[in-house]
């Protein structure tokens, strides 16, 4: 075979050990790889990832409207979604791991840590960018806050809304690529112990990830479309 | 008491410390309720140099080549409208997919080692250095381009000396949000065999050395802050005719 297609025949023993098992090198006879494992840690993945995107919703998602629409908290906010960008996840992983604990219940919250900025600042400046009339006219009919947060402000400011939402999952499914690290074995474990899966076993797990978070995202997409009401789509057409 | 895991991770991550000390003399850290190991850090602040040399090494190389990248395809996008939504698509597919995963998509072309990190990190930058460059050329007024054509400047003319200066805020906001994330995600490298400061975080099969990797961390934290203030005061110079904003 020429070098020059020695790439491609990785990609091929990758998708050989995506679907059929393999006996490891280093584990004594032991079975790696094949669909049904492949398939567990990608739900194991998918389960964590889910988790604390759900947690960091609920936490995120009402503070980030409710300061928005009140006009508070800029600052802090901006301070916020700086200070999260800047968190290198390899050292939150192992810092939860460290003073926290491993398993599935100090990794949800570490991931859900990593969420929550985006969601926050961009429900914010969401709201914020909402016209203003549109909020005047529908405290003219006797609307309350809350009815206006939730009918007025959330609909009109959706596509930044999501736009944070989206930005959270990609950095929480990405960092759940390095939770065996912390206990939780997602598919990331064919990367990080590449000793026991071998290097095609990484190349698969590479994939598998890569695949995982494009679905993930256009998921979150079409999403955004069944959200975003129809007279915001005739305006954009 | 001897915690028996943290002082085989301490062993690893922490080079001779403990190896030189018995369990009885131990200062700190593999007694398992002490969080970070003063005298540890005091002698052992010189591991830090290299790795932080690396790491920023890695940080700018990669954002350049990322802007680079990313600056030619706005401007062909600025020229040739039908491009813009194809190159956005692309960038944003590029963006999903997870650093650590496109380490080793790559890893069968451009083998173990730095230069997979660096392509890695600059593909992760382009979609939001394209995207605020998009928008700070869109965001441009039209009775500027207008008074500059009056005035007999070419397309040429009118891009570089009014389009591309006008733009320049959401350009060089576009670059402190990548900078920064970049400065985080970089601590990646160590899986790759990139170095940088991940390899005093995750020291081969081990990570659990809290002191290491709250001076890692810290580091990091404060190279972005770097950055990110060194930007913020760039772009104040660079566009005289406008305060700097916040956002």
């Amino acid at each position: 075979m020429t070098p020059a297609l020695l790439p491609l025949a990785s990609f091929g023993g990758a998708i050989e050990f995506i679907f059929s098992e393999q006996t490891s090198n280093v584990t004594g006879g032991k079975k790696v790889g094949g669909f049904e494992q492949a398939m567990e840690l990608m739900l194991k993945q998918i389960e964590v990832t889910a988790l604390a995107l759900a947690v960091a919703l609920v936490l995120a998602l009402p503070l980030g409207l409710y300061l928005g629409h009140r006009g508070k908290g800029e600052v802090v906010l901006v301070g916020l979604a700086n200070a999260g960008r800047a968190l290198p996840e390899l050292a939150l992983i192992a810092l939860v791991a460290a003073l926290i604990g491993i398993g599935l219940v100090p990794v949800t919250l570490a991931l859900a840590v990593l969420g929550i900025p985006p969601i926050v600042s961009n429900a914010y400046v969401g709201v914020r960018q909402v016209d203003p009339a549109a909020v005047e006219a529908a405290r003219g009919m006797g609307m309350s806050e809350l009815a206006i947060i939730l009918k007025v402000e959330l609909p009109l400011s959706i596509a930044t809304v999501m736009g944070g939402i989206r930005s959270a999952m990609i950095a929480i499914v990405a960092t759940a690529t390095i939770a065996p690290l912390a206990g939780v074995v997602t598919l990331g474990d064919y990367i990080i112990n590449a000793s026991i899966y071998g290097e095609d076993g990484r190349l698969a797990g590479a994939i598998l990830v890569a695949l995982l978070a494009l679905a993930l995202e256009g998921l979150l997409a079409l999403l955004q479309r069944r959200l975003t009401s129809d007279g915001l789509k005739l305006k954009t057409v | 008491m001897v915690n028996p895991a943290l002082l085989a991770a301490a062993g690893e991550v922490g080079g001779d410390f403990f190896k030189e000390r018995t369990s009885d003399t131990l200062p700190c850290q593999a007694k398992s309720n002490e969080v970070f190991c003063f005298d540890w850090a005091r002698e052992n602040i010189d591991r830090f140099g290299t790795p932080t040399v690396q790491h920023l090494e890695l940080v700018v190389i990669s954002v350049l080549l990322g802007f680079a990248v990313a600056f030619a395809l706005a401007l062909l996008a600025h020229r040739r409208a039908w491009l813009r939504t194809p190159l956005l698509a692309a960038t944003g597919v590029l963006y999903t997919i997870p650093s650590l995963a496109f380490f080793f998509l790559l890893l069968p072309v451009t083998g173990i080692g730095r230069d997979t990190a660096i392509i890695a990190l600059a593909v992760y930058t382009l979609q939001i250095i394209y995207r605020n460059t998009m928008l700070g050329l869109g965001n441009v007024p039209g009775s500027a381009k207008e008074a500059a054509r009056g005035m007999g400047y070419t397309d040429r003319q009118i891009l570089w000396r009014v389009e591309l200066p006008l733009a320049i805020p959401e350009i060089v906001a576009g670059l402190r949000v990548a900078i920064v994330s970049t400065v985080a995600i970089a601590t990646l490298a160590v899986f790759i065999g990139g170095g940088g400061l991940g390899t005093q975080i995750y020291g081969g099969s081990n990570l659990t050395f809290p002191t290491s990797v709250f001076i890692a961390l810290a580091i990091v934290v404060l190279m972005a802050m770097t950055f990110h203030i060194g930007l913020l005061v760039a772009q104040r110079f660079l566009t005289p005719w406008r305060k700097a904003r916040a956002l």
